[in-house]
């Protein structure tokens, strides 16, 4: 029984990790079709950013919850205006440039960081179900991917710049026609979705060795989590992740590590030949 | 005809060769050995890769500074392979065919150990692999420096059964090195008593551990083994201790510590792990301190020392003294003074060359982690290297060129 419940642990903590490394891209990606092949370097930039705050004193809490999200999210403007404005409707193009981002980031973190592994250790301590022992930071993971998914929702759903965004996505010239500048919303989106970025780079700081090239052990499992998902930002992300994080931890927990990812692999190729816009193309249809 | 572009290259070339000519013929007397290092000095294995460079260093200046081999002085070629085992085919191929170094030292992964073995043998460039490894190896171009199985695993594994109990639960890196390793421990485990009741492979990039450590939970065993390797292995033991694993589970690994890792994670996360090596630093011998003052003069602290890179140091003073008594770096005489029962004084003790499988006799300690120290337990003089003496014998079999395996 205890361990059926550090199984459960494990398999939500699993969904929780797909669902705050894809926000970030679900948001780039969802609702503004910008195909961000950054998004893992993204993620890197939060995590040096928390260990670079965490070595000079900052509160280890303060530097991933705000410091990386801020630093990252700036750099997400910077780029913003820089590259991806021009580009925006041109999907291959931005796929190129945003590739190319990748490879500077990682090779000015090589510059500045060194290629080399550092990291932190995590905050919480574990603490016992019964005879077992849980990381007590899955928690904190699983209480961080709700609460994106909840300021999503609320954002999206509940606050006039959430209409906003969505309207401007859906239909740049009338929301430009009824007074909002679209430039300024795509900049903002943008930011949000770097920030998320950043926000999942922090998070999983204390859980790896940090290396210029982690973002490539992230980039393909948020693609894979988001674009199965399909049209719907919020429940296409949460389907997906659910649907990749049970598959793959059940395969992990029953035989081993390598069989789990193959089977997460195999699952998003066959849904993807059933399912090509994903998810919520066929289920929760017109869902935030 | 001769068009221009075909005169300038020609005369480029009489100018070439002058200058080559005037260059050869002043620098007969004193032309130098060339040493190749092929190492992974960044990236994942750096960790590895960075103490040993300057173990090597430290070697050649010593070798240079007592005169040199033969009257020549050694010149390092040295390619970082960047933790990228593509790179170990091309540097491998760029030492032996375009630098024409005279000798090879380096490789740390098994993997990149077997990526350049072959192209070594068949350029005839003597090759000495310095690392610990899974054992095996029966090659004449090759001289192993390195700790094998069954001088290792045979002292680690009976050592933590006796010591905490018989159900064991492997976590090994998935390739050669972890595969074969093993393997071993099954055997060693099996010998003693024991029993590995579950073993997991980990590909090198796996960073999160947290399934495992659950089905880890699942299995309940005695004592937990992991012969991980490289930077994103080393957050099992952060997330192993995060989980308040430590005090419930006991661990003794074949590869932590290798890399420094116990100054790398907290007294809390490393403390109570049992390891066995060749080389602790505290160990009392004029040969050690005579290596930590070198290194003290050299590098400022002997912070960075670590088991490999003695391994890599011995292994070079190992090369240099088969030069002397060869009188000669080519392949042939230098092969006939290995096989002639070469010793080296190392800062790990003694190393003495098994002139039958060209691997180490050596010095092993049982050691415990503590306080980001390796505590030694118990020491064993001059273990052989029995695993790969059981498997290989290059006096009878001269041209094998095997790695042989362990069958269970």
């Amino acid at each position: 029984m205890d361990l059926a419940a550090i199984f459960a642990v494990e398999i939500l903590y699993a969904l929780a990790s797909l669902v705050v490394i894809s926000s970030g891209l679900a948001v780039v990606f969802g609702m503004m079709r910008v195909i961000n092949l950054a998004h893992g370097e993204f993620m890197m930039v939060g995590g040096y950013a928390t260990i670079v705050a965490v070595k000079s004193g900052i509160n280890i809490y303060i530097a991933m919850l705000i410091v990386a999200p801020i630093v990252v999210g700036v750099l997400g403007v910077i780029v913003e205006r820089l590259i991806i404005r021009r580009l925006y409707g041109r999907l291959v193009d931005t796929m190129l440039a945003t590739w190319g981002l990748s490879l500077l980031l990682i090779g000015l973190a090589s510059m500045i960081f060194g290629n080399t592994t550092t990291g932190i250790s995590p905050p919480i301590p574990g603490f016992a179900i019964g005879r077992y022992q849980v990381n007590g930071y899955s928690f904190f993971i699983i209480l961080a991917a709700v609460a994106i998914l909840v300021a999503m929702f609320a954002v999206l759903a509940g606050t006039r710049a959430g209409l906003v965004a969505r309207g401007a996505m859906q239909n740049p010239a009338m929301a430009s026609a009824l007074g909002y500048n679209p430039e300024r919303v795509y900049m903002l989106t943008f930011f949000a979705g770097s920030a998320l970025a950043g926000l999942a780079g922090g998070l999983f700081a204390p859980l790896l060795g940090l290396v210029p090239t982690i973002g490539s052990a992230y980039i393909a499992k948020a693609f894979i989590t988001v674009i199965s998902g399909g049209a719907s930002v919020i429940a296409g992300l949460v389907s997906s992740a659910v649907l990749f994080g049970a598959t793959s931890q059940i395969f992990t927990l029953a035989t081993t590590p390598m069989v789990g990812e193959i089977a997460l692999l195999l699952i998003a190729v066959v849904l993807l030949r059933l399912l090509p816009q994903g998810i919520t193309s066929r289920f929760f249809r017109g869902a935030m | 005809m001769i068009n221009r572009r075909t005169f300038l290259a020609s005369s480029a070339a009489v100018a070439g060769a002058g200058i080559l000519g005037a260059s050869a013929g002043r620098s007969l007397a004193a032309d130098p050995i060339k040493l190749g290092s092929i190492l992974d000095t960044s990236g994942a294995f750096d960790a590895y890769g960075k103490p040993m460079d300057m173990a090597l260093r430290l070697a050649v200046d010593e070798i240079n500074a007592a005169g040199g081999l033969l009257g020549r002085q050694v010149e390092i070629v040295a390619y970082d392979t960047q933790s990228d085992m593509a790179l170990y085919t091309q540097y491998g191929q760029q030492l032996a065919r375009v630098d024409k170094v005279d000798v090879v030292h380096g490789g740390i992964l098994s993997a990149s150990r077997e990526a350049i073995r072959q192209t070594l043998r068949k350029s005839g460039v003597p090759y000495f692999y310095n690392v610990l490894y899974e054992g095996g190896v029966c090659d004449r171009n090759i001289t192993v420096i390195g700790v094998t199985p069954s001088q290792q695993v045979e002292v680690l594994i009976p050592a933590a059964i006796k010591k905490w109990g018989k159900k064991i639960y492997v976590l090994a890196a998935d390739y050669n090195y972890g595969q074969i390793t093993a393997r071993w421990i099954e055997k060693f485990a099996k010998d003693a008593g024991g029993e590995v009741v579950q073993t997991d492979f980990f590909p090198l990039d796996v960073a999160d551990f947290g399934s495992t450590i659950a089905k880890i939970q699942g299995a309940a065993p005695d004592i937990v083994v992991p012969a991980l390797v490289g930077g994103p292995h080393l957050s099992f033991f952060r997330q192993w201790a995060a989980a308040g694993m430590k005090s419930k589970i006991p661990m003794a690994s074949t590869t932590i510590g290798i890399g420094n890792e116990h100054k790398v994670l907290t007294a809390e996360e490393g403390d109570g792990i049992l390891v066995a090596y060749n080389y602790s630093p505290e160990i009392v011998s004029p040969a050690n301190e005579a290596f930590l003052k070198a290194w003290t003069a050299k590098y400022g602290n002997t912070d960075q020392i670590h088991e490999i890179a003695v391994s890599h140091y011995q292994g070079i003073h190992v090369w240099a003294e088969a030069v002397r008594k060869a009188g000669d770096v080519g392949r042939d005489k230098l092969t006939g003074a290995i096989e002639s029962g070469l010793s080296f004084e190392g800062p790990g003790g003694k190393v003495l060359i098994d002139p039958k499988t060209h691997h180490a006799v050596l010095d092993v300690h049982l050691m415990e982690m503590s306080g980001q120290k390796l505590k030694v337990l118990e020491s064993f003089q001059q273990r052989q290297p029995s695993d790969t003496q059981g498997v290989c014998d290059l006096a009878a079999n001269p041209d094998d060129n095997t790695q042989y395996e362990i069958k269970i």
